[in-house]
Order: C-alpha cells, then sequence, then structure tokens
C-alpha cells in the first residue's frame, strides 16, 4: 500500500502541475509549475529505483533547462499587454484540432499500456546505481552518447557563430 | 532522529555566526563590531531577532505576492536540504545516499530559483538586475563546481560522501586534487554569492540586488540561507578534500565529530576573512573568469585526472 502511494502521490502531483504549466497566463507561474512536475518526475524515479537519474532530473532539468527559461521570461518581462494579446490569438475553437490529435495518442498509449504484463510493479525493482548507468551509457549506448555529443559540439558552434556576429556589429558600431 | 538537533543547531550556528562574522569584520577592520548586548555582544542574535520578528513584515504592493513569499523559503530550505546527505562522523548522518553529491549539485542548482524568483517578484529595477547577474553567476558557476568534484569522485570511485571520506584514510584529496579544491572552492563562493562575488547584491550599484524589497522575518530567511550555504559550503570542502572526521592517528584523542567541526570551523573564517580582505571584482570580470579560465582548467583537471587513475590501475 505505501510502496502504490509513494508512486500516486508524486504521480498526481506531476499530472495536476503539468496541467496548471499548461493553463497558466503568467508565465513565470507556469515555470515554477514546470519546475514542480519535475520535481515530482524526479521522485517518481527515485521511488522506481533509479536515483541517479532522479538526481540528473533535478540538476539538469529543473536546476539549469528552467532556469533560463525563467531567464528569458524575466528579460522580455512580458506585462498584461502580452497577456491580453495572447488570449486574442488562442480563441477556444483553436483547441479543437490539437484535442482531437493528443486525444487519439493517449487512447494509443492506454491501450499500449493495458497489454503491459500485470507484473511489472516499480518498487520491486532492482536499484540501479550511478555505476550501473555509467557502464550502460558507455558499453551498449556508446553510439548515442557520440552522437548526442555531436549534437551538443554542434550547437556550441552555432552559439559562438550566433555570439561572434552580435559583438562584431557592435564592434563596428 | 537526528533532523530535529541538526536542523535547530544549525539554525543556532546561524545565529551565532552573523554575530561572529560581524565581529571577526570588526578585529579586522580596526572597529568594534556588536559588542553591547551579552558578554562581548554574545546575544546580538538574539537582539536581532526580536527585532525582525516585531518589523513589519511587508509585501511590495507592485509585485508577484505568491512569488515574493516562495522565494525566501526557497533559498533556506534547498540549503537546509543539503544537510540531510552530509555526515558529521561515521555514523552521523540522516541519509548515506548512493548519489549524495548529486542531491547537493541538485539543491544547490535549485537555490538558483529562490534568488531569481526574489529578485522578479519584487518588480523593482534593482532587485531584477541582481537577480539577472545572480542567475548568469549561480548557472556559470554551477557547471564547473560540478566538474571540480568529478576528479573526487573519479578517485574515491562513489558519489557517497561516507564513501568519500572513507577513501582519504591515505592520504587526503587535497594532495592529488589541489586544482579541484581550488575551483570548487571559487565556486562555492559564487553559489552562495558571498563577498567578493556578492555581485546580485552589490549594495553600492544595486541598493541591495535581489532583496532589496524584503524586510522583516523573509529577509531573515534570506540571510539565513545564505549563511547556511557557507557552513554547507564548508562542510562539503572538508569532506572531499580534508578528510572529513579523520585526523592522523596520534590526534585520535578527540571524537571524530570534534575534528570534523575544528575543520569546518577554520573554513568558515577563511569565508568570512575573504569577504574582510578581498573587493569586489566587475561583473564581466566575475563571468570570463568562470568561462575562460576555470572551465578550462576544471577539463583539463579531469581529463588528467582520470588519466592518472587509469594509468594506475
Amino acid at each position: 500500500m505505501t510502496d502504490l502511494l509513494l508512486f500516486w502521490i508524486p504521480a498526481a502531483v506531476a499530472l495536476v502541475s503539468t496541467g496548471l504549466v499548461i493553463t497558466r497566463r503568467n508565465a513565470s507561474h507556469a515555470l515554477i509549475y514546470l519546475v514542480v512536475s519535475l520535481l515530482a518526475i524526479a521522485v517518481i524515479f527515485f521511488v522506481l529505483g533509479a536515483p541517479f537519474a532522479a538526481a540528473l532530473e533535478v540538476v539538469i532539468y529543473a536546476g539549469a533547462i528552467v532556469v533560463l527559461f525563467l531567464f528569458v521570461v524575466m528579460m522580455l518581462n512580458l506585462g498584461q499587454s502580452s497577456v491580453l494579446r495572447e488570449s486574442r490569438w488562442l480563441r477556444p475553437g483553436m483547441w479543437v484540432l490539437p484535442a482531437v490529435l493528443v486525444t487519439a495518442l493517449l487512447l494509443v498509449m492506454v491501450y499500449a499500456l493495458a497489454g503491459l504484463p500485470d507484473n511489472t510493479t516499480m518498487t520491486k525493482g532492482v536499484m540501479v546505481g550511478p555505476q550501473a548507468v555509467g557502464i550502460e551509457l558507455f558499453g551498449p549506448y556508446l553510439l548515442a552518447v557520440e552522437l548526442a555529443g555531436f549534437l551538443l559540439l554542434a550547437a556550441l558552434v552555432g552559439a559562438y557563430h550566433l555570439g561572434r556576429r552580435y559583438l562584431e556589429e557592435r564592434r563596428e558600431a | 532522529m537526528l533532523i530535529l538537533p541538526l536542523a535547530v543547531g544549525t539554525l543556532l550556528a546561524v545565529m551565532f555566526l552573523q554575530w561572529w562574522e560581524r565581529r571577526l569584520l570588526g578585529w579586522w577592520q580596526d572597529r568594534r563590531g556588536p559588542n553591547r548586548v551579552g558578554w562581548f555582544g554574545v546575544l546580538q542574535g538574539v537582539a536581532d531577532g526580536i527585532k525582525f520578528i516585531t518589523k513589519d513584515d511587508w509585501l511590495p504592493p507592485f509585485g508577484d505576492r505568491a512569488l515574493f513569499i516562495l522565494a525566501p523559503v526557497i533559498v533556506c530550505a534547498s540549503m537546509m536540504f543539503v544537510l540531510a546527505v552530509i555526515p558529521f562522523a561515521p555514523d552521523m548522518v540522516i541519509a548515506d545516499l548512493n548519489i549524495a553529491l548529486l542531491w547537493f549539485l541538485a539543491m544547490s542548482s535549485l537555490a538558483v530559483y529562490g534568488v531569481l524568483l526574489g529578485g522578479f517578484a519584487s518588480n523593482n529595477k534593482y532587485a531584477l538586475l541582481g537577480s539577472l547577474r545572480a542567475a548568469a553567476q549561480m548557472v556559470t558557476y554551477e557547471v564547473f563546481m560540478g566538474l571540480s568534484i568529478m576528479g573526487v569522485v573519479i578517485h574515491a570511485g562513489s558519489f557517497s560522501l561516507v564513501d568519500i571520506v572513507e577513501a582519504q584514510a591515505d592520504m587526503w584529496f587535497i594532495v592529488p586534487q589541489f586544482l579541484g579544491f581550488v575551483i570548487f572552492f571559487l565556486a562555492g563562493l559564487a553559489e552562495s554569492h558571498r563577498l567578493p562575488f556578492d555581485l546580485p547584491e552589490a549594495e553600492h550599484e544595486l541598493t541591495a540586488g535581489f532583496h532589496t524589497e524584503y524586510s522583516g522575518m523573509k529577509f531573515v530567511l534570506l540571510m539565513c540561507g545564505e549563511y547556511v550555504a557557507v557552513i554547507v559550503t564548508s562542510c562539503l570542502l572538508v569532506l572531499l578534500f580534508f578528510g572529513g572526521w579523520l585526523v592522523p592517528e596520534f590526534l585520535d584523542f578527540l571524537p571524530p565529530v570534534v575534528w570534523f567541526g575544528a575543520k569546518v570551523l577554520v573554513f568558515v573564517h577563511v569565508f568570512v576573512l575573504l569577504r574582510a580582505a578581498i573587493p569586489r571584482p566587475r561583473y564581466d570580470q566575475l563571468m570570463s573568469l568562470g568561462w575562460k579560465i576555470l572551465l578550462p582548467l576544471t577539463l583539463v583537471n579531469l581529463l588528467a585526472t582520470g588519466f592518472f587513475v587509469l594509468w594506475g590501475t
């Protein structure tokens, strides 16, 4: 019973806060709910026996990426006018098509999950420590790690290029 | 069982630390410091507490109230949570997680939100500038704060702080990881945004930076978070690089927790001394020190450590 509660409480928190992320008008409040949702997912990872994934979820997603989102929101300092403009763009009729598409996806996912055998319970599993994750990453998944490395390097070079153009323009001016 | 005494003890330590810091600054700067309340001013913390509790707990009507209240709580709570994984002696630890070090990094990255939201919710240009600085500074220094302690993790082969201390039985990690120590120290200073890296507050240019609008007990919570950050960073410096509770055998006559406390106190004093001695750098100097010098150094340190550890096996 406690096992189930340990799963269902963070799961409920994640669902509710993710819903709030979508519906909040105030961008900074939405981002705070996103952080709450990420923290709840980290707790689920922890309960499922993956503490390393849980820690990385907090360090990288909640602690770095959303901070940058919030940073941009603060820089733009959006006021009431942008909230009004957004509500003008998002008329109720706009929601029909996305809702249909998402429902289709949801049905497929529920069908797939229902097909899973019943004994794949979560808290019974083994603990996957940091070492196990490392061995897997640099063993069978080495190619994926290297590809991710390429992608990040390309992003880094791209960011440098954009930043340098800005600096040169400023120097000329 | 350890949770309550630890929480209360830390808050009391913060109360005395803020008095002791002002006394030390006074001595080093040739003035007296707070010396009136109680014996040499020991009870200054109590007097300050009464003053802060009776102050008007003002909420800026022009700001974002919910976030304004949330921010100091995040600052203080995230740092207090780190205490959960700190081993004070072999068996004195609340939770000996196998991801203890990552827990610390996670909590210190969540602390950014407190500073960021505090400035943003104040809806005041000085506060906003302060928290923009804080966000950029803390995200920057977080990057190599994490990387600089990976050398220690490579040597110890574990993220658990108990394992890391026990791996230092023969030699403290300050010897093989001196570079890591220097970088972690600077990053810890920037993460706790203490002088000389207190650019988010920088009173000569930003009034009081991100906490300009804070008063009363909310201000106390922010300050409390800062002092807990100093204590936590000192604890981690001792655990990661100075053997935690371990001492040479001829010093074994005191219990381990006393030695741990003594080492932590040394670092707390170093933090205070730095505040007294070093002027604040310019903001761009801080950022270019981080990205152009400390980050490459950290990566070189990590590569070299990996190389020598593999060479040895």
